[in-house]
């Protein structure tokens, strides 16, 4: 007994030494980063982009071929990772230390978590923050996390409402419906008039946020940490929504692939408007039955009985922590080029998407983009997110509670309330009720 | 292993501990060649089930995530400097915490989710037999083009399984889907498929009997063939009709395989992810899922939860355990050597 005691004492001290030494091997001094032209900038990184590959993708790649234009020595390997599967697989990747890209195009929301994980770099005193007022202030917000910034804004975006300009003409309606109560009457004269639906509303969490928002609600208040989406005005939302279904002014939605049928519906003229976001601007713009940019009314989402909001959305550049330290450089003079004013407005000129900084509004493309003009407009209107590592977490039961409200009838107040207790169970247990 | 505990101690030898050296010895010296020859299994079973299977059980006693499994978290900054800081909340053993929660339905749906799974595998485990055994008695008989009809009834088996499951989810979409379009040409109303849980159900299952018919019909064609013919031919003589024959022959001769397919066919179903997790995606509102698809979106989908995969993993394995106990039992009663 006494030997086995001894053996383990030994073994465990030498272990601790091991691990002591390999901790110490770790501490290195702050490297110097010197500035040198472009072409002698070598390396290879590899980015994950999380856009639509066939919608968005494309011009991410022109992009890179530009950049290479500048720095010819710096290969980027251009990954498209399903959007859906982005975030566990990064987490995977990163937890295991290999297999990670070197940068991540991670949506708002993902930010914090994996800055509380220590999965990537904090860019204080980097190049990339130099200028940092010249991000919005929202956007970059996203980024935040116990002080430090993780990330730089690739896009923003909110909700709008996305409408087809022709079935709402011929249902004699000269401007799109600006609260829900005028959404109900234009969808039934489209209903009555085209023969087409008048909306179809996507029973998802993040989608029905429009509707709370609109009557005052949130989901949780982070600064009293507590736990507010049961709240009242949150119901009242919800049975908006649910009025529209049941008086049959909106499409009966499916529980499954709806986000799939809206869009397909929508893109074949036969529901009128849809409630979505910029990066399906391209999308529609493509598809062959719907009449190209013309057709296609932006207009914010509509109001409630409190206000008009939708949900900030949008995407960031991320480095990876476990980039080695000698890649740093070249993933700064990547992020740095995509994330200019200039390649926003590349981007925005090509696929309509909104630029992050203050100064790519200035610029002619950007400028003069009506799509960007319209989704100003509703991104002026969005509500920010509480941005703390498990707001990631609170679309799964937000989903759910959707689908029992919209499809299975189930009374708002109740549905909320379950929500309200998972939350308190599984995604914030800190945070009062 | 048993014949050395078994083995009573010679009542010559005092109790004590000069005995136990030698008999062990003794042992060690007849028998080292087995303990050789065991051992290569022993250490292959202990590194890939031994090992995973006590580390899962010991996680379920903790509260291990994601965000607590390491003692600090260093953040690394661009400009080159780490700084470490130890974990808050770091992970630490919880004792039945996590079973609690689960069984009393503070966190996921448990019960629903293990009422959903049995319907679900014994219906498609029927379905799977019955039609497996119908096709295997009609294939297992001369015929034209048999063996082209045993090649189309096999064909689902080779499909990957994520694919037939979106052929099956787009088949029952509920805009543009085969199966509302076919009801509509004859004139009934479309179905919301996934709107309610026993349609959507439904539809998960057609797309697992779909898939898991040709294994059954495969195997117990097998079976079908093993069966001696003189059997047939002597009740033929005696005047036994078909289903006499059917009813006394084939089913006892099939039993040995069948009551293994239907083992293997329950645990696969039981633990059957892609076609519940892609086909019904878990509509309406989590109703259709399953035990292993519940647990699998409960503990991956944010902030990793593996002591509590690990909790939803050990009852999963006792539900099947004791499952397979009790069928063993059963089949022992009724003279199985198995």
């Amino acid at each position: 007994m006494r030997r086995t005691a001894r053996g383990i004492a030994v073994l465990a001290s030498a272990t601790l030494a091991l691990s002591v030494a390999a901790c110490g091997g770790e501490d290195k001094a702050a490297e110097e980063q010197p500035k040198a032209d472009p072409a002698s900038l070598t390396a290879e990184l590899t980015w994950w982009d999380t856009s639509d590959p066939q919608n968005e993708g494309p011009a991410f790649q022109e992009l890179i071929a530009k950049f290479n234009q500048t720095y010819p020595n710096v290969k980027i390997n251009y990954q498209s990772v399903p959007f859906g599967e982005a975030q566990n697989k990064f987490k995977t990747a990163a937890q295991a230390k290999t297999g990670a890209p070197d940068i991540l195009r991670a949506e708002v929301a993902w930010v914090p978590e994996f800055a509380s994980l220590g999965y990537l770099y904090a860019l204080d005193g980097s190049e990339l923050l130099s200028d940092e007022s010249d991000f919005l202030e929202t956007p970059l917000a996203s980024n935040k996390y116990d002080g430090k910034t993780y990330g730089v804004p690739q896009v923003t975006d909110s909700l709008a409402l996305m409408y087809n300009k022709e079935l709402l003409t011929k249902a004699g309606v000269s401007a799109p419906p600006k609260t829900w109560a005028e959404l109900k009457t234009v969808s039934q004269a489209v209903k009555e008039k085209t023969g087409a639906e008048g909306v179809y509303l996507n029973p998802a969490g993040y989608f029905l946020l429009p509707f709370m928002y609109g009557e005052g609600g949130d989901l949780v208040d982070t600064g009293a940490k507590k736990i507010v989406i049961n709240s009242e005005q949150n119901a009242a939302g919800l049975k908006v929504a649910k009025d529209l279904i049941d008086s049959g002014a909106a499409a009966k939605p499916s529980a499954n692939d709806s986000y799939g049928t809206m869009m397909t519906l929508f893109k074949e003229k036969k529901v009128a408007m849809i409630i979505n976001g910029p990066w399906e601007v391209n999308n529609v713009k493509s598809a062959p039955t719907f009449g190209g940019l013309e057709n296609l009314g932006i207009a914010p989402v509509p109001a409630g009985s409190a206000r008009a909001g939708g949900p900030v959305g949008g995407h960031n550049y991320t480095i990876w922590s476990g980039m080695p330290q000698e890649k740093v450089d070249a993933a700064v003079a990547f992020v740095k080029y995509m994330s200019s004013a200039e390649s926003q407005a590349f981007l925005s000129e090509k696929l309509g998407l909104l630029p992050t900084r203050k100064s790519a509004y200035q610029l002619d493309p950007v400028k003069n983009n009506a799509v960007v003009a319209a989704f100003q407009a509703v991104n002026e209107a969005a509500v920010g997110r509480p941005w703390i590592p498990e707001a990631g977490q609170f679309f799964g039961p937000l989903d759910q509670m959707a689908t029992e409200v919209l499809i299975q009838n189930k009374d708002p107040k109740a549905a909320l309330d379950t929500v309200a207790r998972k939350y308190k169970a599984e995604v914030v247990p800190g945070y009062g009720l | 292993m048993t014949t050395v505990t078994a083995d009573p101690a010679p009542p010559s030898t005092p109790p004590g501990r000069s005995a136990r050296p030698s008999r062990l010895r003794r042992s060690w010296e007849k028998h080292w060649y087995a303990w050789a020859m065991v051992l290569p299994v022993v250490i292959v079973l202990a590194v890939l089930i031994f090992y995973p299977l006590f580390r899962g059980i010991w996680l379920s006693f903790t509260n291990l995530n994601e965000a607590n499994q390491v003692a600090e978290i260093c953040t690394k900054s661009i400009t080159g400097s780490e700084v470490c800081k130890e974990n808050p909340n770091k992970w630490e053993f919880v004792g039945l915490d996590n079973y609690l929660r689960v069984l009393t339905g503070e966190v996921g749906e448990f019960w629903q989710w293990t009422g959903v799974t049995l319907i679900w595998t014994f219906v498609c485990v029927a379905c799977h037999f019955g039609l497996g055994l119908g096709l295997a008695t009609m294939l297992n008989r001369p015929m034209r083009l048999r063996g082209l009809y045993r090649v189309l009834l096999v064909l689902p088996w080779a499909v990957p399984a994520f694919v037939s499951a979106f052929a099956w989810k787009f088949i029952f979409n509920e805009r543009f889907g085969l199966a509302n379009a076919v009801l509509s040409a004859v004139g009934i109303d479309p179905v919301s498929w996934f709107a309610d849980r026993w349609t959507s159900l439904f539809t998960a299952i057609v797309t697992n009997v779909w898939l898991g018919v040709p294994f059954m019909m495969v195997a117990l064609l097998g079976g079908m063939q093993t069966i001696p013919s003189e059997l047939y031919e002597a009740a033929e003589i005696d005047g036994a009709s078909a289903w006499q024959r059917f009813r006394n022959i084939t089913l006892p001769g099939l039993r040995p395989v069948s009551m293994t397919v239907i083992l293997l066919g329950t645990i696969w179903t039981f633990n059957m992810f892609p076609i519940i997790f892609l086909v019904t995606e878990g509509q309406p509102a989590g109703q259709s899922e399953i035990l292993v698809t519940g647990a699998f979106r409960a503990a991956f989908e944010g902030i990793r939860n593996y002591s509590l995969a690990s909790t939803y993993g050990v009852l999963i394995l006792s539900i099947l355990l004791v499952f397979s106990v009790f069928y063993r039992r059963a089949l022992r009663k009724q003279g199985e050597v198995w």
